[in-house]
């Protein structure tokens, strides 16, 4: 059992509240990662579970055991850090016996775990190296490496990718998932990258400014975003919102006058203002959706088979919508973009979820 | 053209200086192998088969005081290094990663330590060095020389302590390090390059003063090397082939050192730690 457990976590620096009344739980075995804006305090949750830095209040488990109190080597943690921090005058072997050495473990079993390690890592060639020699893909590896040999509970991984170049980091990526199933890891995450979250989470949590905004399963977090920053967050490009009010019927009406019917959730009554959101790729440029809105094409951005046209709606609103293939059409065209009813997702002034 | 001629330019002035700076130390190591009145009749001629002589060095170290003097010298020297190194790197340390009460307060201290000279205070360091019953011994040599060295060794190392990444340290803290094998084994490691540069520069000064060792240890089998020289320079008549032979010597035990200390100076010994 690994379980972490936060409750009620505080932190500030100062007069600065960096995390505020934090609750999450890391269920054993599983991947959480950790997104949100630059800032927000991911890195900083992250070194409070680590135990690198103090908190000011709250109550944190892992494994069962209350951990508030110890030092990060006695909370049965490794963390892999987004500069990797590998020590430079030591080779791969030694950086990732270094710590087994401290913790008197005996040299054949040191021997075995770094081995161990290193076949799993690819880095058996490479055991006799300094850092400085290796690439940042292998010193990424070696760092991994050096978790692993400790045999943690938990994993804490600080952006452990945004060092390697775009091909790598998919490999990487895929490694990591291959590896979080074979040592049925613990594994907490931070990342800024939407498609690492999405493929490796079994659980997003998404903060902003301190707070936890919402957490759950990736498909959770992008069908049934609880509010409108997890709506605008998850998801690239971002969702469009336009405002609207609510009239009698059923009838949502934009500022320009366009209309859209729909079956209304119940805590919405006519008066309210709402903000409608709707993916850029559940809209089509033509088709035949039950819903329609009408403008005039900005520009299409075309990525191959598909694309992103901007559409200039009449209230002056952009909205983006994917497209497939070739739409035979352009910019300063007029166009017709539809979508279905299933994928609208309605706001109350509050920018809260109303279902 | 205009480049190679500057380079010309360059390189001249370099060797010029070079001799210039060169020239004295070789006319001792020449003289030092002369007899005396080759010394004298042409000073700037090379030793040859009939002026080669190696009284000079006969005499200094027949005079077992003098081997023991060269042992004075190295102790002082080696000590200071040593305790210069363990506490400047330390405090250094401490000064950089810990954010305490007094912190600026220190550093501006030992700030202010580089620039007044520790000679304005000779008189109340002879004075406390007398209290402690020091006089005499190579220990006040190595206590003062050390107190002389450090603010500015501190200075330092504080400046490359600062650039080992931040996370380097947490990952020894991760690792199950104390703070004191962090500092001994993560720390001084990655340092050791400006460490280097601070023995050589530390060491130089203190081989060389012949200021404190007179203050403090003049007599009693104590002196260091350059103050011992000083019996062969009489007041009425100097034995020159011993004082140029022990001056040619005493580069000695200074060059092997700079050796050592230099191959550390190697650059770039945090490159591949961090990305
Ligand atoms: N030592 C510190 N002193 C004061 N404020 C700090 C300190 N460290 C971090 N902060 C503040 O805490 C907040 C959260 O920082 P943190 O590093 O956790 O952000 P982050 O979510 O990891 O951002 P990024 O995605 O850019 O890495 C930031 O606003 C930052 O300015
Ligand atoms: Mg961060």
């Amino acid at each position: 059992m690994s379980e972490v457990k936060i409750e009620k976590l505080c932190k500030s620096y100062g007069p600065v509240e960096v995390l505020k009344d934090i609750n999450l739980t890391v269920g054993d075995g599983s991947f959480v990662v950790l997104v949100g804006p630059s800032g927000c305090g991911k890195s900083t949750l992250l070194r409070s579970i680590a135990g690198l830095e103090p908190v000011n209040s709250g109550n944190m488990t892992i494994g069962g055991r209350q951990v508030n109190d110890l030092p990060p080597a006695q909370r049965e943690i490794a963390m892999v850090f987004q500069s990797y921090a590998l020590y430079p005058h030591m080779d791969v072997y030694n950086n990732m016996a270094f710590g087994l050495k401290f913790a008197k473990t005996p040299k054949a079993e040191i021997e075995a775990r770094v081995n161990e390690a290193a076949r799993i890592l690819q880095l058996e060639p490479l055991l006799k190296r300094r850092p400085r020699e290796l690439s940042g893909g292998q010193r990424q590896r070696v760092a991994i490496g050096r978790a692993i040999v400790r045999k943690p509970q938990v994993f804490l991984f600080d952006e452990p990718l945004s060092n390697l170049d775009a091909a790598l980091r998919i490999n990487t990526r895929v490694e990591i998932a291959k590896l979080h199933k074979m040592l049925k890891a613990t594994i907490v995450y931070v990342t800024h990258d939407q498609v690492e979250a999405m493929t490796l989470a079994d659980k997003i949590v998404v903060m902003n400014k301190g707070r936890v905004e919402q957490a759950g399963k990736p498909l959770e977090l992008y069908y049934k975003p609880n509010n409108l920053f997890v709506a605008g967050f998850i998801g690239s490009p971002a969702m469009n919102f336009l405002p609207a009010q609510v009239k009698k019927g059923g009838i949502l009406a934009l500022s320009d006058g366009q209309e859209l019917k729909a079956a209304l959730p119940s805590s919405c009554k006519a008066g309210d203002t709402v903000t409608l959101g709707f993916r850029p790729e559940h809209m089509t440029l033509g088709g035949a959706g039950k819903f329609a809105l009408t403008g005039i094409i900005d520009i299409i951005e075309r990525l191959g088979e598909s694309g992103f046209a901007h559409v200039r709606l009449p209230s002056g609103h952009t909205v983006v919508a994917e497209v497939r293939g070739d739409p035979r059409t352009g910019s300063g065209q007029s166009a017709k973009l539809t979508f279905d009813a299933d994928y609208l997702h309605i706001f109350n002034a509050e920018g809260q979820r109303l279902d | 053209m205009r480049k190679s001629a500057s380079a010309i330019a360059v390189h001249g002035i370099l060797i010029l200086y070079t001799a210039l700076a060169l020239f004295p130390i070789l006319l001792v190591i020449m003289n030092s192998f002369k007899a005396r009145k080759a010394i004298f009749g042409s000073p700037l001629a090379l030793p040859t088969p009939t002026t080669f002589s190696l009284i000079g060095y006969d005499r200094v170290f027949g005079d077992s005081s003098i081997v023991s003097y060269y042992l004075n010298s190295i102790t002082v020297t080696g000590g200071t290094i040593f305790f210069t190194l363990l506490f400047g790197a330390m405090a250094a340390w401490a000064l950089t990663e810990y954010k305490f009460r007094w912190n600026t307060l220190l550093a501006l201290f030992l700030a202010v330590g580089i620039m007044v000279p520790i000679r304005l205070g000779s008189v109340s360091i002879i004075q406390l060095i007398v209290e402690l019953n020091l006089i005499n011994t190579l220990t006040a040599l190595i206590l003062v020389y050390t107190a002389q060295n450090l603010p500015l060794s501190i200075f330092i190392l504080s400046e490359f302590i600062a650039q080992i990444p931040k996370d380097l340290r947490e990952a020894g803290r991760c690792d199950g390090l104390s703070e004191y094998s962090i500092f001994f084994y993560i720390v001084l490691p990655l340092i050791r390059p400006a460490m280097a540069t601070v023995a050589v520069f530390t060491m130089i000064p203190v081989w060389n003063d012949l200021w404190f060792p007179l203050l403090l240890a003049p007599t009693g089998g104590k002196q260091t090397i350059t103050l011992g020289i000083q019996q062969f320079l009489g007041q009425y008549i100097t034995d020159w082939n011993a004082v140029l032979s022990a001056l040619s010597t005493a580069i000695i035990p200074v060059l092997i050192l700079y050796v050592i200390f230099s191959r550390q100076l190697i650059r770039g010994l945090t490159s591949g730690a961090v990305k």
